[in-house]
């Protein structure tokens, strides 16, 4: 599964460390929620980065008091029309100000790059190869934005006042 | 009419590019039709009985004769030369073929028409009062906030993979036109005690197998609030609205299973957090959205014309004009209502022919201005009183002078089992034979505004539930049958209709429906008690009584 990052395929640093297995001693690591949260302190020590595979259904609350230590946090799209992680990106990006890498993992299809990126998502494990080959051109697809989010893209809304702004300071 | 600037037009362009990919990777085989069923439903296309299906947005009901002579022409280049105005102001084409849909939604997009987010789990069509603007004593035109919602909620990135469809309404009105109560979020404009203008929120309306009339969430929230609001409501959705069966997955269950006070606490504390945000409308920017819908340059005309006089002495313009043609804000303005509900004609469906002329009269008699109602007619909003003789012969000429509206022939239904993929039963031949049972103009007058919906499943998009008489096809034993309500309403006083009887065969729903009737004329205290009122105060034993007594 090809992940992109700043819009291209790139080597996937993170381990993932599936349920029960041993952690490595070094190395960034990519593990699951519930065996972060048994001893999170524990995971934090090591040398290496670590990041969370947060799952859509939970609380958000248990992840935030670690957000500064972590270089990536991994949100699940278990089903494309699932799209609970949607609101869990912006609320990590938007509300606690999570500033890492933020993966978007599962079902993960080309016609859901624009709205993952303008929510927050900066990584991407693709389902298709054909579709993460499409990325840099899938994200320009659009140029107008209706709506404000967090990834700092100028709404329409913005766009119309400003330039009715320099219309009027140029009169 | 609410003009697209540069912005608009290059958005709903790079969607209809972006469509045509999906269309031609769905055709190549590189999409599975499991992966292109959810691109398509978020362009409004669905896969029916006999072809695909296509659904485009007349948001907030207003067209413009141009729009409307563009959707003549798709009926006509890519369809069988006629669409279906839905209950939800959106128009439906039945025959379309998929390799063309792109350039007919290319088409569209030129004369700034989309159909993006006309079905699948999205927030669908924003939807407002076909006389928005034009109604005598309203707040002010609902469609400003209603086009700010439509911007707000086109291409959403947080909520465009919701637990299941999303539907809003506005209304500014005392008289609900917009059926907001049954409605995942209804909208009613008003002025709190400081003159500010807001919304009473409401939440949770719906109709479906489960159906619910909408709670009030909040009575005032300030117009600046208004996207932050509905924001924080859809983002306590998508987290806990039920994903697991499609039937518990709208917000309305949601908000039963939480109950009110819960679900407004858990939206109240998101809001709450949200703070001053970004979506904080300010009002140079509500002005801004405004100054971008013109209105009509109202002439000074008299209350009551010549030409309105003299035509009062024809009986036909008189019952047509008493029955069609409502009072204006403008003094010497009314509002036409043009019935798309002819004596054995498919209730909501309009020809190509129909829609060209209806679009020239609306260039010379209405400011070139159209509006669609949910009760599925056209209306014609600024038609000056001296122009409505020649106005009616116009319509009369091309079948859309029919004086019933609000009348037992202006019966709502869905496209039913002759069309839907999902129906257990038909609803147009039903209707259609009511419309000749009762095609008496003077018996039809007689009985009074009664409303009839027709669904053809439990799904209610003939919103059988709130009709004055439901009528909802279920299937047994392999058989249509019809379940039968009475005494449900889709305006302010919204409340479903309860259950007469027994479920009847097709062929005998059009005399059971002759006894309801029968049954109130002999039950009603006076002939201006309306059927619904009579309902209400009697109940339903006095009908079933009437009704089942020789079944």
């Amino acid at each position: 599964m090809p992940l992109v990052k700043q819009g291209r395929i790139t080597t996937d640093l993170f381990v993932h460390v599936i349920d029960g297995a041993e952690l490595p001693d070094d190395g960034a690591i990519l593990i699951p929620a519930t065996r972060f949260l048994e001893d999170p302190e524990a995971v934090l020590k090591r040398t290496g980065k670590v990041g969370v595979i947060w799952p859509n259904n939970r609380d958000l609350d248990d992840l935030v008091p670690y957000l500064d230590r972590l270089a990536a946090v991994a949100l699940v799209f278990p089903s494309f029309r699932d799209g609970r992680a949607y609101s869990q990106a912006r609320l990590l990006r938007e509300r606690h100000g999570y500033d890492g890498e933020m993966r978007a993992t599962g079902q993960v299809l080309r016609d859901q790059f624009v709205f993952m990126s303008r929510a927050g998502f900066d990584a991407f494990e693709v389902k298709k190869d054909a579709d993460a080959d499409a990325f840099a051109e899938t994200v320009k697809r659009y140029s107008v934005f209706y709506q404000p989010t967090g990834d700092g893209r100028v709404t329409a809304l913005n766009r119309r006042m400003q330039l009715r702004h320099s219309e009027s300071a140029g009169q | 009419m609410y003009a697209y600037d540069e912005l608009d037009r290059t958005l709903i362009n790079e969607r209809v590019s972006e469509f045509r990919d999906q269309v031609k990777r769905r055709l190549s085989g590189e999409l599975t039709e499991d992966e292109f069923k959810m691109l398509r439903l978020q362009n409004g296309v669905y896969l029916q009985l006999h072809a695909y299906m296509f659904r485009v947005a007349i948001p907030y009901g207003t067209l413009s004769s141009k729009q409307l002579r563009r959707l003549a022409h798709v009926a006509r280049r890519y369809d069988r030369g006629y669409g279906h105005f839905t209950t939800r102001q959106n128009i439906q084409f039945n025959w379309i073929k998929l390799a063309e849909l792109p350039d007919a939604l290319a088409e569209l997009a030129e004369v700034g028409i989309h159909a993006m987010q006309t079905s699948g789990n999205n927030m669908r069509n924003v939807t407002s009062d076909q006389w928005a603007g034009v109604a005598p004593g309203e707040v002010e035109d609902p469609r400003i906030w209603s086009e700010i919602l439509r911007q707000h909620t086109t291409l959403h990135p947080e909520f465009s993979f919701l637990p299941r469809k999303f539907k809003i309404a506005i209304t500014a009105s005392e008289h609900d036109r917009a059926a907001i109560k049954v409605h995942d979020i209804g909208l009613r404009l008003h002025k709190n005690a400081d003159g500010e203008t807001g919304f009473e929120v409401l939440v949770g309306g719906g109709l479906g197998r489960t159906p619910f009339i909408a709670k009030t969430i909040k009575p005032y929230v300030a117009g600046r609030d208004i996207l932050s609001y509905v924001e924080a409501i859809l983002r306590v959705y998508n987290q806990y609205g039920r994903r697991d069966n499609i039937y518990k997955a709208r917000i309305k269950i949601l908000v039963h299973e939480l109950g009110i006070e819960k679900f407004s606490r858990e939206v109240e504390e998101e809001w709450k957090q949200m703070g001053h945000s970004a979506l904080t409308l300010d009002h140079s920017v509500v002005e801004e959205v405004r100054s971008r819908f013109s209105y009509p340059a109202y002439e000074k005309l008299p209350h009551m014309p010549d030409e309105l006089k003299q035509a009062a002495h024809d009986p036909s313009f008189e019952r047509w004009r008493k029955n069609s043609v409502a009072p204006h804000k403008v003094q010497g303005y009314s509002i036409v209502t043009l019935s798309l509900k002819p004596v054995g004609g498919p209730p909501g469906d309009a020809t190509a022919e129909q829609m060209d002329v209806v679009a020239d009269l609306a260039d010379k008699y209405s400011f070139g201005e159209i509006r669609v109602g949910h009760e599925q007619n056209l209306v014609l909003p600024h038609v000056a009183k001296r122009d409505l003789p020649q106005l009616w012969k116009a319509l009369d000429r091309i079948g859309l002078a029919t004086p019933n509206i609000n009348l037992v022939t202006d019966i709502i239904a869905c496209p039913g089992l002759d069309y839907c993929s999902l129906a257990n039963a038909r609803s147009i031949p039903i209707a259609q034979e009511l419309t000749r049972r009762f095609a008496n103009h003077d018996t039809a007058e007689m009985i009074g505004r009664l409303h009839i919906n027709i669904s053809g499943c439990i799904n209610a998009c003939g919103h059988h539930h709130v009709g004055h008489i439901g009528i909802l096809g279920v299937e047994k034993n392999g058989e249509e049958f019809y379940q039968i309500t009475i005494g449900g309403r889709a305006d302010e006083n919204a409340q479903m209709g309860a259950l007469i009887g027994p479920a009847v065969p097709y062929a005998e729903v059009a005399d059971v429906i002759e006894d309801i009737v029968e049954a109130y004329l002999a039950l009603r205290d006076r002939p201006e008690e309306l059927f619904v009122d009579t309902v209400k105060r009697l109940g339903v034993e006095p009908f079933k009584e009437r009704v089942y007594a020789t079944r």
